[in-house]
């Protein structure tokens, strides 16, 4: 494992030359798109060899995880060092070795709540990308209202056995463990009578269905419990006390949509105007001829950019030390709206062309776009409804009665 | 840049809210409004205002200010909002200070002579300078302008026409007017008060801001009264309403907290059917959506403020930022009033409740200077579209 500067700026002369040596060249490519992906775990198909070196070498250097301790498979490295490196990857265009529910839900929820045991047993294999992980916190019965779970698990000696249904379980399909919600005491107030599980996806009794949503195939499931013996040692934090390690997880994965979405995930950089420019009349100037298309894109384009700068606000505001602002409570519903915004305002600009589900008439781009936007409905849905997003905001930051 | 506050900043911030809740609470801008007075603000306050240094704050201390910049003085202006204070800082501060200020950095001789003369007595809270370009006719449109100049034998400036809604240009110790020659060249002149041939008319605005016609017939004007060089008056009002604009939006963005404020404090203290009404869903998410837009706007400010102090006036990055924080406040401060006043509900409606000024003061704001509309299509314009 190499050493690192530990000032940030000896640090950034440091770890260019690393990346430079030990990223293969063929990975740099100017957008990560979904080919150049890698999630890791032990079902994981490498699209090409130059992934695995680059995710080995990474692992080695405890790279895939740069601010976890180094004992536990990451890199030890201290913010002002991890941004550095992040900034450098971007200059660079490399691509991260290895993302996924491991590294940005599980992993940091471990290091808060978990045992040495716990820590010790999962942390490296997350690192190394041996292990995907996935979500079992929704229910068939139990979506905003996720405290009213009913995936029960009883004692059985050392274990615990568990019975009941997960759904949205991104991935479970090509995941090896799952991070689950499950009621431990039904006696109890409904978020007093939850504990925090890890099971094993190999575990006889786990079976696994794919979901199919209205944009077409997509990464959810649903995952059915049968008589799942679990050992009573996989409980993160106490028994009965999951609701509190649940909502700390909860934080890490909405501040990673409100991320993905605010800045337009999935769709290519291009400007609106650039896009617009491909389906509407424009004069010799490239000026867009539809004054009221030119309002709607003016307004998109305005309304994004003073999202990004809020964005930005509140990491200027975290670099300077301060305490969050009020304003981040708001990243994950305005970022979610936004992007379903983009997407039916590119819908607009393609107008006819904007209808295909396959076959000929329509480029892929068009194809990817209308399902794009499609799957775009689900995001103010996923990680805390827009609705429930409002209701946190009232209480919490505008002090509203309940 | 960093679009977070420094120390000294968050200082400057808590100084301001202090004194504007001690000295210039809400009621002073109805009291002067119902006992008609003359002027519109208050002489004395504002001279305390600038021994605390906000006047200058963002022009050169070798002008007599303080040196910083409008990251700074956004910062007073959103205080200053917060309670609608009437003093005169936008007109004399941000419009005809800054006139002056900019034509000294790229003007003649005289334009350097004359901030050396003026500024500091801005700063000192001394003296008010209006700038006059708002006519009935060119509504947003900087280069627009029916008031004529022509040029005298010996070289003197004769100008005629009409300006309105001069910001605070009842009683100013010299305007600042934009005219235009028969070739269509926009010029900015320098007309102290005591200027023969024109007429002065007060206006009283919905939202209390203090305002005056001015009538022109044939004022002379010495050789020196032109502000910077021939030809390029246009980009100077240009560069001012930038910062003017930017003022306006802090000043917005204070009001539009303060509304926000209110209709808050009611929610949670007003009862009907039984419950608290700040209980009911279908105002906490309405409530919510308002928080969202609040903060936009603050990005937007910010961001409008910092590039005033780190970009160069050519740069279409900072036209587009300031469009971007006229737009956000325009509509922000929109939706806080409007959605104040329905919460209120009945009472929101009387002249005795506060959150009706700020309905006032919101679509006054909302209309000046460009309204969202008008900035969305200078927004497309900048990118190219």
């Amino acid at each position: 494992m190499p050493q690192f500067n530990s000032d940030p700026e000896a640090f950034r002369g440091e770890i260019r030359e690393w990346l430079q040596q030990n990223c293969p060249a063929p990975l740099l490519v100017p957008r990560i798109g979904d080919l150049q992906i890698v999630w890791g775990g032990a079902k994981f198909v490498f699209k090409n060899p130059h992934q695995k070196e680059w995710l080995a070498r990474a692992a080695e250097a405890g790279l895939t995880a740069p601010e976890w301790p180094r004992e536990f498979g990451g890199g030890g490295l201290s913010r002002a060092q991890a941004k550095v490196l992040s900034q450098e990857m971007r200059n660079l265009k490399i691509p991260p070795p290895l993302i996924g529910f491991g590294l940005t839900m599980i992993g940091p929820t471990l290091l808060q709540y978990g045992n040495e045991a716990q820590k010790l047993q999962h942390l490296p294999g997350i690192c190394q990308g041996q292990v995907r992980w996935c979500q079992g916190y929704s229910e068939p019965g139990a979506g905003s209202d996720l405290a009213s779970l009913q995936c029960r698990a009883e004692v059985s000696g050392n274990d615990y056995i568990v019975n009941g249904a997960k759904i949205w379980t991104s991935n479970a399909d090509e995941a090896d463990w799952i991070f689950a919600l499950v009621r431990t005491d039904p006696q109890a107030k409904k978020q007093e009578g939850i504990s925090f599980l890890l099971v094993d996806m190999e575990t006889p009794g786990v079976s696994v269905s794919p979901i199919k949503l209205i944009s077409g195939s997509s990464p959810f499931c649903e995952t059915h419990f049968e008589n799942v013996r679990v050992p009573r040692s996989n409980v993160v934090g106490k028994v009965n006390g999951g609701w509190t390690v649940a909502k700390a997880l909860l934080n890490h994965e909405r501040s990673m949509i409100a991320d993905t979405f605010g800045v337009g995930g999935g769709l290519p950089r291009r400007s609106m105007a650039d896009f617009a420019r491909e389906y509407l009349p424009c004069d010799e100037d490239g000026m867009i001829e539809d004054p009221v298309m030119c309002d709607r894109i003016a307004q998109f384009e305005m309304d994004a950019r003073a999202f990004g700068l809020t964005l930005q606000r509140s990491r200027d505001a975290a670099r300077a030390g301060q305490q969050p602002g009020p304003e981040s409570s708001m990243f994950k519903v305005y970022g979610t709206e936004l992007n379903q915004r983009r997407h039916e305002l590119m819908l607009r600009i393609a107008g006819p062309q904007a209808l295909g589900w396959q076959g000929p008439g329509f480029s892929s781009e068009e194809l990817s776009l209308t399902r794009a936007w499609l799957r775009s409905r689900g995001n103010s849905i996923e990680g805390g409804t827009s609705e429930v997003q409002r209701n946190v905001i009232a209480k919490r930051v505008l002090a509203l009665p309940d | 840049m960093s679009l977070a506050l420094t120390e000294e900043q968050e200082f400057i911030a808590r100084t301001a809210a202090d004194f504007v809740a001690q000295k210039s609470p809400l009621s002073r801008v109805r009291e002067l409004r119902d006992s008609g007075d003359e002027l519109g603000w208050s002489r004395a306050l504002y001279k305390e205002m600038a021994e605390l240094g906000w006047l200058g704050i963002a022009t050169p201390e070798a002008l007599g200010g303080a040196g910083m910049g409008f990251a700074e003085l956004a910062l007073i202006m959103e205080e200053l909002g917060r309670t609608l204070a009437p003093e005169p800082l936008l007109s004399c501060v941000l419009m005809g200070g800054q006139a002056l200020q900019l034509a000294a950095q790229s003007g003649t001789e005289a334009d350097l002579q004359r901030a050396e003369v003026w500024l500091p007595k801005i700063c000192a809270g001394e003296a008010v300078i209006a700038l006059a370009h708002q006519e009935e006719s060119n509504r947003y449109e900087l280069d627009e302008c029916d008031t004529s100049f022509r040029v005298e034998s010996g070289g003197h400036f004769i100008l005629d026409g009409k300006k309105i809604q001069v910001l605070d240009g009842h009683k100013p110790d010299a305007f600042i007017v934009s005219a235009e020659n028969e070739d269509g060249e926009l010029s900015l002149f320098w007309m102290p008060a005591d200027s023969g041939n024109f007429s002065t008319q007060r206006q009283f605005r919905v939202d209390c801001r203090s305002a005056a016609i001015l009538e022109l017939n044939g004022v002379r004007l010495p050789p020196d009264a032109m502000l910077g060089k021939p030809g390029l008056g246009g980009e100077l009002l240009e560069q001012v309403m930038l910062r003017a604009t930017t003022g306006l939006c802090a000043e917005m963005l204070g009001g539009m907290q303060q509304a926000f404020h209110l209709t808050l404090e009611h929610l949670r203290s007003r009862e009907q059917f039984g419950v608290l009404i700040g209980s009911f869903q279908a105002l906490k998410h309405r409530a919510a959506n308002i928080f969202i837009e609040i903060e936009l706007a603050r990005s937007a400010v910010r961001a409008a403020a910092h590039a005033l102090d780190t970009l160069s006036g050519e740069d279409p990055e900072l036209a587009k930022l300031v469009s971007l924080a006229k737009a956000r406040c325009s509509e922000g401060y929109l939706l806080a009033s409007n959605e104040g006043v329905q919460m209120f509900g009945g009472v929101g409606m009387t002249d005795e409740y506060d959150i009706g000024l700020y309905l006032k003061r919101a679509r006054a704001a909302e209309l000046s200077f460009g309204d969202a509309a008008h900035h969305r299509e200078r927004w497309a314009e900048l990118s190219g579209y």
